[in-house]
């Protein structure tokens, strides 16, 4: 599995910059935490590394293809999955029907087979309905299957979101604050769901969270952004000694 | 039948063989995983319980040695339950949302040498309590999500890696699992059911293979099941509930168990069966209830207006076939409407259309909730019996549905009342006593009579009618029992009473203080013109002392003997309430609190002299403000008691 490098990443909108010189890298299999107050410029990374801004100068890398200047199903197609802060799902749809579209870059029978259902066709239906049966398992979303999305919890609609980016059967998973707005109850369930997407499906995640508690406790590394720029990367322990990141969460006294 | 009598004689695991001579390719269990529903004969059923055995004798289970499970409803709970008694080791179900201190002291109490886990979270517990419990030697587990840290660790074993040390132990010697079942005799002990202590540890009840056994056939010999009836397991292992139906019913008559994908998605499972019987506690029933309202609540208004209507001819129906009266011949056309129309597709909503009987036990189910699903054509039961008995002794017949009664002993089951009301049981389903504990069964079983700690009387129908506990029950001054709880749940099938507290201990007539349902009554006087300020106006209003009057004289007429009748009344001019300690956090009212709060009034239901006292009601704001409001109370006697 490839390691995913940004080199000098600036983005710049206007005269703002949101991400100046910034440069990290993300290695397989770990779980690599990306922290910042608001606006640091979390999410503008995550949208450089998906395709959806294309950084103003610097490289973004994924082992030898560069992202740099890639559209999001491109990137998608390489095997980067991500699940939005704000959960992206067709709210009238169903929990499967979700995620049996979010497949649909896999079904590969054309036109006719399709109208006929036949071959081809229902083989890979049935084979799609198979994965993202054992991602509701994963997620632990049976009782949800058959339910609009729009009519479920905000916590259950967030597992759905992670669950969509997981039905590409990603190496790499951007998180976008999976956590935010869960309950207690819901967050143990969904620190357990990374650490299991990690260890289990052998996946790298990249993890934008503002609970610091959990990004403690689960990272293998951390990134520090704040007004753009990165001040602190490192392991969670040195991490929240060094000075400059107490200072971007607390403030100067 | 000659097999009825075959099935006697043998154990579980030889009768799970005699099954797989019978039919050994019709599906006996069903589970739904993956999103679909994945079948197992009997054959491979029992394949899976040879393996099972084979190689949990290869990791040092012997005869008697105890095996533990912690589990949801999955197939590897019989498996492994079945596996462990063929080499004649007995089981144990745990429940699941126990604790881990809780646990301990069972592993500890139960000498558990090998634990079954269905997952991670279950596991976890055993790995915290892991040096309080030297006697277990392995943790089985089934889901191996989660797991990876254990896996070096070998007091845990991944189910999959038992199959295969069974398979090899197979390939040594086919003749082994024959030999070990064959020495199995069916007055062994085969699991260990906990009862629900209500104080300290749980007592494990030793239940037999024949105990098992002869429920199921004597269940089944009044209520016949075909062996293509479809099961649904949703209850917790733990249970005996569970336990009568997936051993013994199962068993007995060769139905199919299907398990639900989990626990939440158990209600949907149980549309997609259709069972054709099922059992549950009250609150199952009552949450059905709610699905079914709310599912008419959604509906158009013409689904809503033929639901009012029909309902009505339901209830109507309902009467005469729970007494087995044969129905006028325009009603029955109606009710065929009715059930076409409506209840038909209305209860397979809910996956009670192919629902041929079901039972409920546990606790008192109330009567308007029976009236409801009989209406709806849902044949629904009372069955009463304990752990102790096996789960179920008596149940109501078809025709011959009493709600406020538990119906009638099963075949082969005995009963009588002892000289202290007590509800005495005998039958082969009777457990052989707790385990480790020689003097708790000697108080359990008296003479070859399983003590219920119930008390309760037999109607002239021959119906045995459960008061309460035994502890609970109250004596009048000529030393005549009674039970206060039963008597409120009467009172209260009033619509205009909303809680009741009954006196009477000790003293020469039952005397009780009312509380009107602020709603109805309230509706009731507004429908009359009768102006009200507050409850405490509402409630000494004389129209409604009338209204109540008229609800006591119907009691009185009603209660099944004379001493049950209340002769003084009044009408409390406050509603009984939580935040004041008046009521627990689950609404049960605190008999003892209320008698020393209101004493004056106590006193005073027991002074005939006085018919109205002025009281002083303190109130206390959710802002912390006080006041004190002074108010007139009636008591009132019903001259014709005694």
């Amino acid at each position: 599995m490839a390691t995913l490098n940004v080199n000098d990443v600036t983005l710049a909108f206007g005269g703002l910059n949101a991400l100046s010189e910034v440069s990290l890298s993300i290695e397989p299999e770990l779980i690599t935490s990306i922290i910042g107050p608001n606006g640091a410029g979390k999410t503008s990374l995550l949208n450089c590394i998906s395709g959806f801004y294309h950084p103003t100068k610097g490289k973004i890398l994924y082992g030898d293809q560069n992202l740099s200047k890639a559209s999001p199903h491109q990137v998608s197609s390489l095997g980067i999955a991500r699940a939005f802060q704000n959960i992206e799902l067709f709210s009238g749809m169903t929990v499967l029907d979700n995620l049996l579209l979010a497949r649909h870059q896999n079904l590969k029978y054309n036109i006719f087979q399709a109208v006929f259902y036949s071959g081809k066709a229902s083989d890979e239906e049935a084979k799609n309905r198979q994965y993202v049966e054992e991602i509701i398992d994963f997620m632990e979303l049976e009782a949800y299957r058959k339910k609009t999305v729009g009519s479920l919890s905000y916590g259950i609609q967030k597992s759905v979101e992670v669950a969509r980016a997981l039905t590409l059967g990603p190496d790499l998973l951007l998180l976008d604050e999976p956590m935010a707005g869960m309950n207690i109850e819901e967050k143990e369930d969904m620190v357990r769901f990374v650490m299991d997407i990690q260890k289990e499906r052998h996946t790298t995640v990249v993890l934008v969270e503002h609970d610091l508690g959990v990004v403690m406790d689960i990272s293998d590394y951390v990134y520090v952004l704040d007004f753009g720029q990165l001040i602190g990367a490192g392991q969670p322990n040195e991490v929240a000694e060094n000075p400059k990141v107490v200072e971007a969460y607390i403030g100067e006294e | 039948m000659e097999d009825r009598d075959a099935v006697l004689q043998y154990t579980i695991p030889q009768l799970l063989r005699w099954r797989v001579q019978q039919s050994g390719d019709k599906v006996a269990l069903r589970e739904k995983d993956f999103g679909y529903w994945n079948t197992l004969t009997w054959k491979e059923y029992y394949d899976y319980v040879h393996k099972t055995a084979l190689g949990l004798e290869k990791i040092g289970l012997k005869k008697e040695d105890k095996l533990a499970l912690i589990t949801d409803n999955i197939p590897e709970m019989l498996i492994v339950s079945i596996g462990a008694q063929a080499i004649g080791a007995i089981s144990a179900g745990i429940y699941q949302t126990s604790l881990p201190d809780e646990i301990a002291d069972i592993l500890d109490y139960m000498d558990v040498s090998i634990v079954f886990c269905d997952d991670q979270e279950q596991v976890d517990k055993l790995v915290e309590i892991r040096d309080r419990i030297p006697g277990v030697k392995k943790v089985l587990y089934e889901d191996p999500r989660g797991m990876r840290d254990y896996r070096s660790d070998d007091w845990f074993m991944f189910i999959d890696d038992l199959y295969v040390l069974g398979e090899k132990a197979r390939a040594e010697n086919p003749e082994r699992f024959d030999q070990l079942i064959d020495a199995g005799h069916p007055d062994d002990v085969c699991h260990f059911c906990l009862t629900s202590g209500t104080t300290g540890l749980p007592k494990g009840a030793m239940l037999t293979h024949i105990n098992y056994i002869n429920m199921g056939l004597q269940l089944t010999e009044v209520d016949h099941l075909e062996a293509d009836d479809e099961y649904v397991s949703f209850l917790p292992f733990a249970w005996i509930g569970e336990q009568m139906n997936s051993f013994g019913v199962a068993l007995a008559t060769g139905i199919t168990i299907n398990f639900p994908e989990s626990v939440e998605t158990a209600m949907e499972d149980l549309k997609e069966i259709g069972p054709h019987f099922m059992f549950g506690a009250p609150r199952i029933y009552e949450t059905l209830q709610s699905q079914i309202w709310l599912k008419i609540d959604e509906s158009y208004w013409l689904n809503r207006l033929f639901y009012r209507y029909f309902i009505k001819v339901g209830e109507k129906a309902a009467s005469y076939r729970m007494s087995g009266k044969a129905m006028p011949f325009s009603l029955r056309i109606l009710a065929w409407f009715g059930k076409s129309l409506v209840f038909l597709p209305l209860i397979n909503q809910i996956g009670m259309q192919r629902l041929r009987r079901a039972y409920t036990g546990g606790a008192a189910l109330g009567p308007d909730l029976f009236t409801f699903y009989q209406a709806l054509g849902v044949n629904l039961k009372q069955i009463y019996g304990q752990t102790e008995i096996t789960g179920i002794a008596y149940m109501h017949r078809d025709g011959d549905v009493h709600p406020d009664t538990v119906g009638i002993p099963l075949p082969g089951t005995e009963c009588k009342i002892s000289e202290d009301g007590e509800i005495l049981s005998c039958s082969p389903s009777v457990t052989k006593g707790y385990y480790k504990m020689p003097e708790k069964t000697a108080e359990l079983l008296q003479e070859g009579w399983l003590r219920s700690g119930d008390a309760g009387y037999i109607d002239e129908s021959g119906h045995l009618v459960v008061i309460d506990r035994l502890s609970d029950v109250m004596h009048n001054s000529k030393g005549e029992m009674f039970s206060p709880m039963f008597l409120e749940n009467k009172l209260k099938f009033s619509p205009y009473i909303k809680e009741a507290v009954i006196f009477g201990d000790g003293r020469e007539y039952i005397a009780t203080l009312i509380n009107i349902d602020p709603i109805v009554v309230g509706k009731w006087a507004e429908d009359r013109g009768i102006s009200f300020s507050t409850f405490m106006d509402l409630s000494q209003r004389p129209e409604i002392a009338d209204l109540i009057n008229k609800q006591v004289v119907e009691f009185n007429k009603n209660v099944e003997k004379p001493h049950f009748r209340i002769r003084r009344f009044a009408i409390l001019y406050k509603l009984l309430d939580v935040d004041d300690g008046e009521l627990t956090k689950t609404g049960k009212i605190r008999r003892k609190f209320i008698q020393e709060k209101y004493e004056d009034l106590y006193d005073a239901l027991y002074d005939e002299s006085v018919s109205e006292k002025m009281v002083e009601a303190f109130f206390q704001y959710q802002d912390g403000q006080t006041a004190t409001v002074e108010t007139k109370l009636e008591f009132f006697t019903m001259e014709d008691v005694k």
